[in-house]
């Protein structure tokens, strides 16, 4: 199962002097299970192609089909699986604390659990539910306005406003910005442990080159409306030409190494993700300049 | 969706219409509405038709563009000409129930649509030709001689200016709480007419938040940058009048002259 891009191509205000094409010929596929970062310039399409994910906008030409199910459903009778595939897969908008509007954080993340028509207890049950998945206490918070909360705590509300729908994909519009890094840290760590422990599939567009080379196994890079490139993070960050091209830079640690190495240390490898291995992989190479001289 | 929406009806062009400072585009549109009005004749209305149609294909604006901006008054047009069609006295033509059709009728029907095709299309082409920071711009420099008696020209001027500025902003926003909410599973376009309103809460809330949150960082950042009104500020694209600008005025005014003789 998986959600599959279909050479979709977008233009906003077709047949006007506004006309403005976002997408162009974009084909990709989205793998159950995977971490996928969506990294790209402001403006490179990112967030035109998140929203065809779940069905907000329709391409233009091309077809987005999430598990076997095109999201634009040729006849009457398709209209019902395709808003069902809609539904699997869950939209985290930038800045998602601004859509809150109930009086109690309660309210606000059954809301979505609501108009699914579920019974009260299970919209209850799905309330604490994801409320336990943010690590937001359901005592100490349920009955609060979502108003005064912190930034971070607004977030995590409206991030389980989404979580309540139990997404199997989980789209996420940079999750972290404008969040002190206290707020990044949690919100991510909390990203990660709902991909390990529910198996969900995310999907989250980022501007951090560090947070996507730490977590996602595969990055997709967007360049004026085209997918530029499309594979692992080593493999992907590899091609300096393509993410310069595309206004990004590589991971620090891998700016690092590269560097060392350019400076003379006999490094293997400049391909590491994190801290960790960049570690390993310099303590090796000192091993082996020191053996050298011995 | 809503972001297929344009703001006003500007369309972008360098016809002559697009050139012309847009004072005198006011002022002269103000002059021919007065013109539609008060003179009557049948010479008249064909002079005054042509120069519309004239300035129409002269703006560049595609002609459908055009008669879609008469849409909203189509219906008002339509029951104008019947009411005079069947309620003016004179010389019977046909009789439908209760009511006759005179040649009268049907000459003073027409004449009224005619009239309210060439306000719309006059003043189409203002706003079609002219950006709406121009627009503000203009009636700033043309009220600023009233602020002698009270008329607060700058404030009116700048309170349109930010109206204007917020308008693609807010409807930006509707569209991306629209869609955050949708993704929730709400749905605005089915169920009753209770059911529909109560779906607006949920777009109407977050969008006054940030509607007002948005106001006080702009009341904010203004203050930060000094901003105390209109007194002693200069303009970065100041208006200015050039020949095409004196040539229409001469045009208008031979046109002025020529209606009055018409009489």
């Amino acid at each position: 199962m998986s959600i599959e891009i279909k050479h979709i191509s977008y233009t906003y205000m077709p047949k006007t002097p506004f006309e403005r094409q976002a997408l162009k010929e974009v084909t990709a596929t989205i793998e159950e299970g995977t971490f996928t970062a969506i990294a790209g310039h402001t403006g490179s399409g990112k967030s035109t192609l998140l929203q065809h994910l779940n069905g907000l906008l329709h391409p233009t030409e091309g077809h987005v089909v999430v598990d076997g199910v095109d999201l634009l459903p040729q006849k009457k009778s398709e209209k019902k699986a395709a808003r069902a595939a809609r539904m699997k897969v869950g939209m985290v908008f930038q800045y998602p604390e601004q859509q809150l509007f109930e009086e109690t954080v309660e309210a606000d993340i059954a809301f979505g659990p609501k108009n699914l028509e579920l019974s009260g207890e299970d919209v209850a049950s799905r309330v604490r539910e994801s409320m336990e998945l943010v690590h937001l206490d359901y005592e100490r918070f349920h009955a609060r306005s979502p108003f005064v909360l912190s930034g971070g705590q607004m977030r995590r509300v409206a991030i389980a406003g989404i979580l309540a729908l139990r997404p199997k994909y989980l789209v996420l519009d940079e999750p972290t910005a404008g969040l002190d890094p206290r707020g990044r840290k949690e919100i991510l760590s909390m990203v990660t442990a709902l991909h390990r422990r529910k198996k969900t599939t995310v999907i989250f567009v980022s501007h951090n080159m560090d947070d996507i080379a730490r977590l996602a196994r595969h990055l997709l890079v967007f360049n004026k409306g085209m997918l530029v490139a499309d594979g692992t993070p080593q493999a992907v960050f590899g091609q300096t030409d393509v993410l310069r091209e595309a206004g990004l830079r590589q991971p620090h640690v891998m700016t690092l190494l590269r560097h060392l190495r350019e400076a003379g240390l006999p490094l293997e490898r400049t391909d590491v993700l994190t801290a960790e291995e960049a570690e390993q992989a310099i303590c090796a190479a000192l091993k082996k300049m020191r053996g050298e001289k011995s | 969706m809503l972001s297929d929406i344009t703001i006003g009806q500007y369309y972008p062009g360098r016809s002559v219409l697009h050139r012309l400072d847009p004072r005198t585009k006011i002022v002269l549109l103000l002059f021919f509405l007065f013109a539609v009005f008060a003179f009557s004749s049948a010479p008249a209305y064909a002079i005054l038709s042509a120069l519309t149609l004239a300035l129409m294909l002269a703006s560049g604006v595609p002609m459908r563009m055009m008669v879609r901006s008469l849409r909203p008054i189509m219906w008002i047009i339509f029951f104008t000409f019947l009411i005079h069609l069947l309620s003016t006295p004179g010389e019977a033509l046909a009789k439908i129930w209760a009511f006759t059709v005179t040649r009268e009728g049907i000459e003073q029907g027409f004449f009224i649509s005619l009239r309210l095709v060439l306000l719309i299309f006059l003043s189409s082409l203002l706003t079609f030709t002219t950006s709406p920071l121009a627009l503000t711009d203009a009636l700033e420099r043309l009220l600023a001689p009233f602020r002698c008696v009270g008329v607060p020209a700058h404030e009116l001027a700048m309170m349109m200016t930010i109206a204007l500025r917020f308008v693609p902003t807010l409807i930006q926003e509707t569209d991306r709480i629209m869609k955050a909410q949708q993704s929730r599973g709400a749905d605005f376009t089915e169920g009753s007419i209770l059911k529909r309103l109560r779906a607006l809460i949920p777009i109407l809330v977050p969008l006054f938040l940030s509607a007002f949150r948005r106001a006080d960082d702009l009341a904010m950042a203004m203050e930060a940058r000094c901003y105390h009104g209109g007194e002693g500020r200069t303009q970065m694209k100041a208006l200015h009048f050039a020949t095409l600008d004196y040539v229409s005025w001469g045009v208008a005014a031979a046109l002025y002259g020529l209606f009055f003789s018409l009489r």
